[in-house]
């Protein structure tokens, strides 16, 4: 508990308090009156608004669309099942930047819905539901398919049997066993599209904003830091009723269960009704996730001369005509690697010890701590990134310039995921075990490794691939800190993307080709590092 | 309870680790062996913004030259850049700033955060560029945000290209045009004191009621307006862009030749040469700099002939010395232009929030 602590208290809860209170300090004292006047700008009240009802609007979305998805990779069994695994996630590390291509090429003028119905979808609200359930898909995927495939399913069939039909068996047995990390997962689908950036910007064009857009716009362009402070604690104030919210239906849903290992739930789907729902959601996926993925793709071997591989050599070389970098972009990759690498074990023994410091205390002060785990994902990277400028500036830690910074700000927004992924899971192990575990002379650690381990095994997995994923496509914290002769994969599409010229455009899709294969492949060998080998999944 | 404690002491020990590993892996540069000990620090660092570019050999003649090594710290685009300098002010990463450009300078003299040096090589300047004159800010390059049309496109219409701020609004140029949000990005910024500089503090935003009843589209950077929106840049063409018309730069068109693949004999793209917005960038020594003599050192290579003959092809941008000369790619496919519009740093400093919003009513909403 110390350690999350410490980290959190240093790398998070320092920096962010400074920059606000130095928005909201100044020679005459404490500012609150700018809580009020910055509050009652129409021009705030309309982001406030719109900031909230697409949150919504998105997480509702992403449920209904994820949620089909969740069951069948949980329940069904069906080739090329890992594979596709992976490739849900890799939206999320995309930089939006190059999301924002993709998508408009999909939904914007002479896009495929333009030629194909007419239908335009760009400067609509529509394109950043879509987006946001693109980029969304994996966390309902694979927070709530991750415990649903390991929920016996005899339970519900138990239930059946006793007389209940289908639907009561599932609402009575499975749905409040789900319930915790259906909660869990929507909550992290709400706090990214409520602290939505880059999608925002992309589709919605200037017309709409965000609190986080406004967040960026006062510290990054107009320095006015008392209305970023006043910002920071609306979002804040937000984030924390969305956490009080969400711990008591936790708390009131919560029950041991009995978990089992997933490869016995899984199976080849059996008649017409699931053929569809199989059918279905991999339609859903074609269309959402894989078609615009597919478009960058195409783009990256769109040649002038035809489709090839000129711009992926053009990548080797440092110096191409000019040269964007100082090293040539694909040794990129090992720098995002390297990075991704670093901040994954940060995250996963912060959150892991968190998670299980949770576990086992309850309590307000705990409860709190748990609350507070969550707010990185909330807050605006630059708010950190400026609060990283004013606190660790004195030696022993004045980090501003070293590269653990990049590591230490992408495993603030991997470490809840950590704790997402693990708390239910560890919460659900039944503490029984455990005690029975102790009465046959087994010391708590042995107990913990015998008992604790193995259950949590799969998840602890699920949430590395998932904090290593966040690292890997982290693009706000990284591009004020890493440095030009590392640049990450992401910050380097970003440079090539922001100059004129076919060859540095082409380099640019390239690039993000590369990221998501880096992301896919990556994420299969996290899966494959699976202890249990017999399971069906392989 | 003894559990808790003893995966805490083995979790510590591996984010130690990790620390120390990492610190390993960093290069031998980031800890200026002996700093503390010896008279002169061998390391001056340079902070600025993502764009700042520089040909390798360039950069090391200067290390062996000077005897001092160079680190280069990029942090966000140049607004962000400029006000991280000013949160910092007093400590700051690094030993020169470069970036500052003459929309943002008047914030970054007001908040005291350079001291005046006078550069070796000053005399070689040009002085329309030299804005401060107690030499708090060195002018090291200038560039011009103009409107870029797609050649093809108006060659195929027959129709002339407009020349000037006053064209764009005429019918035969209705929703041919896209613009940068003057909000967030610098281009976008750009354009709008074109206008300011043009039409007065007064009439610009007239002006603006005329674009905007002439079908401007405006889109969030310039990623998007040229790489998705343009149909004359590469990205463009892939992405169906159909607004001939983007506010970029006048550098623009060489940077097509240059990255086209293969490498076209004329510039796909030209510069209306009528609505250009000037932008001068500067550097300048950091208060409370580490490396004083190393800082000054830099701003003087800064604007050595070496520095400025690189400069155009690294990052798109003019010399601003007398006697640097223009590559061959810049005056054979590069504008000149004569008479750009031009905004005083005080007046933008003093209106600039101000105008921002009354163009976000006007244009955006």
């Amino acid at each position: 508990m110390a350690v999350p602590l410490v980290f959190f208290g240093l790398f998070f809860a320092y920096p962010v308090a400074a920059i606000v209170g130095r928005g909201l300090k100044t020679d005459t004292g404490w500012q609150f009156g700018r809580i009020g006047e910055v509050l009652s700008r129409p021009d705030i009240a309309d982001v406030l608004w719109f900031t909230t009802w697409q949150a919504l609007a998105s997480t509702v979305l992403t449920l209904l669309i994820a949620l089909p998805g969740a069951y069948v990779f949980a329940r069904f069994e069906f080739p090329g099942k890992q594979l596709l695994r992976a490739v849900v996630t890799v939206p999320f590390v995309l930089p939006t930047v190059v999301v924002g291509t993709a998508f408009l090429a999909l939904l914007g003028r002479g896009g495929l819905l333009d030629e194909t119905a007419g239908v335009r979808l760009d400067t609509t609200v529509w394109a950043i539901l879509l987006a946001h359930v693109f980029f969304n898909y994996a966390v309902i995927v694979r927070t709530v398919g991750g415990l649903w495939a390991q929920l016996d399913p005899r339970q519900e069939e138990a239930a059946r049997v006793l007389g209940a039909g289908r639907f009561a068996a599932w609402r009575r047995v499975t749905l409040p066993a789900l319930a915790p990390a259906v909660a869990a997962a929507s909550l992290m689908v709400f706090l990214f599209t409520f602290s939505s950036f880059g999608v925002v910007l992309i589709l919605g064009g200037p017309a709409y904003s965000t609190l986080e857009v406004e967040v960026y716009r006062q510290t990054a362009q107009l320095l006015d830091l008392s209305t970023a402070a006043v910002l920071t604690m609306v979002q804040f104030a937000a984030i924390g009723a969305i956490l009080a919210l969400h711990a008591w239906t936790v708390r009131r849903r919560e029950t041991a269960l009995r978990l089992v290992d997933p490869g016995r739930t899984a199976h080849r789907p059996r008649g017409w009704a699931q053929r569809t729902l199989l059918g279905g959601v991999l339609l859903t996926i074609g269309l959402l996730i894989v078609a615009p993925l597919a478009v960058l793709v195409e783009r990256s071997f769109d040649t002038p001369g035809g489709y090839g591989i000129g711009f992926y050599r053009a990548l080797q070389d440092a110096g191409a005509g000019g040269g964007t970098f100082l090293v040539p972009p694909l040794e990129a990759i090992w720098n995002s690697l390297q990075y991704a690498l670093a901040a994954t074990a940060i995250a996963l023994v912060i959150g892991g010890l968190a998670a299980a410091a949770l576990t086992r205390r309850g309590g307000r002060f705990v409860r709190g701590f748990d609350a507070m785990l969550m707010l990185p994902l909330g807050v605006s990277a630059v708010t950190v990134g400026f609060g990283f400028l004013i606190t660790l500036d004195e030696p022993p830690l004045d980090l501003r310039t070293s590269w653990i910074l990049v590591p230490l700000a992408q495993a603030l927004v991997g470490v809840p995921f950590v704790v997402r992924t693990m708390l239910p899971v560890l919460r659900a192990v039944d503490g029984r075990l455990r005690e029975a575990a102790a009465v046959l002379g087994a010391s708590p650690l042995r107990a913990w490794r015998e008992v604790d381990l193995p259950l949590v095994r799969r998840a602890l997995l699920i949430a590395a691939g998932f904090a290593f994923a966040v690292s890997l496509g982290e693009f706000g914290a990284t591009v004020f800190i890493a440095r030009p002769d590392q640049p990450t994969l992401p910050v380097a599409v970003a440079r090539l993307l922001g100059r004129a010229g076919e060859l540095n455009y082409g380099q640019a899709m390239a690039l993000s080709t590369i990221l998501m294969l880096v992301c896919a492949v990556s994420l299969l060998v996290l899966e494959r590092l699976r202890p249990d080998k017999t399971s069906g999944e392989f | 309870m003894s559990t808790t404690k003893k995966i805490a002491g083995a979790a510590l020990a591996a984010a130690l680790g990790v620390t120390t590993l990492s610190a390993c892996g960093g290069d031998a540069k980031d800890k200026p062996a002996g700093t503390s000990d010896a008279p002169k620090s061998k390391t001056v660092t340079l902070v600025s913004h993502d764009s700042f570019n520089v040909t390798e050999a360039v950069l090391k003649e200067f290390e062996q030259q000077s005897g001092y090594s160079v680190k280069v710290l990029k942090s966000g685009d140049a607004g962000a850049a400029l006000n991280q300098e000013i949160l910092t002010k007093g400590s700051p990463r690094g030993d020169v700033f470069f970036g500052v450009d003459n929309t943002l300078l008047s914030r970054a003299l007001d908040n005291g955060i350079f001291t005046p040096y006078e550069a070796k090589g000053l005399a070689d300047v040009k002085p329309e560029y030299v804005l401060d004159k107690e030499h708090r800010v060195t002018p090291i390059d200038s560039g011009d945000i103009c409107v870029n049309y797609d050649k093809a496109y108006f060659a195929d219409k027959k129709i002339a290209p407009p020349q000037t701020l006053d064209d764009l609004t005429k019918p035969e140029y209705k929703n041919l045009l896209v613009v940068e949000n003057a909000a967030t990005s610098s281009p976008g910024l750009g354009f709008m004191l074109a206008s300011v500089g043009k039409y007065g503090e007064e009439g610009w935003k007239d002006y603006w009621s005329k674009l905007k009843a002439n079908g401007v589209e405006v889109v969030d950077g310039w990623e998007q307006a040229y790489n998705e929106r343009f149909s004359g840049s590469a990205g463009g063409k892939k992405a169906k862009g159909d607004r001939p018309l983007v506010v970029s730069y006048a550098s623009s068109p060489p940077v097509e030749v240059l990255y086209g693949e293969p490498q076209p004999a004329e510039a796909p793209t030209g510069v209306a040469t009528g609505t250009c917005f000037r932008q001068i960038e500067f550097a300048g020594l950091l208060k409370g700099a580490k490396n004083e003599e190393g800082g000054k050192a830099l701003v003087d290579f800064l604007i050595s002939k070496k520095f400025q003959e690189d400069m155009p092809l690294q990052m798109f941008v003019n010399p601003v010395t007398k006697d640097a000369a223009l590559p061959e790619l810049f005056t054979k496919h590069g504008v000149v232009v004569e008479k750009p519009e031009n905004v005083t740093p005080e007046t933008i400093a003093k209106n600039r929030e101000q105008w921002v919003k009354a163009w976000t009513a006007l244009v955006v909403k």
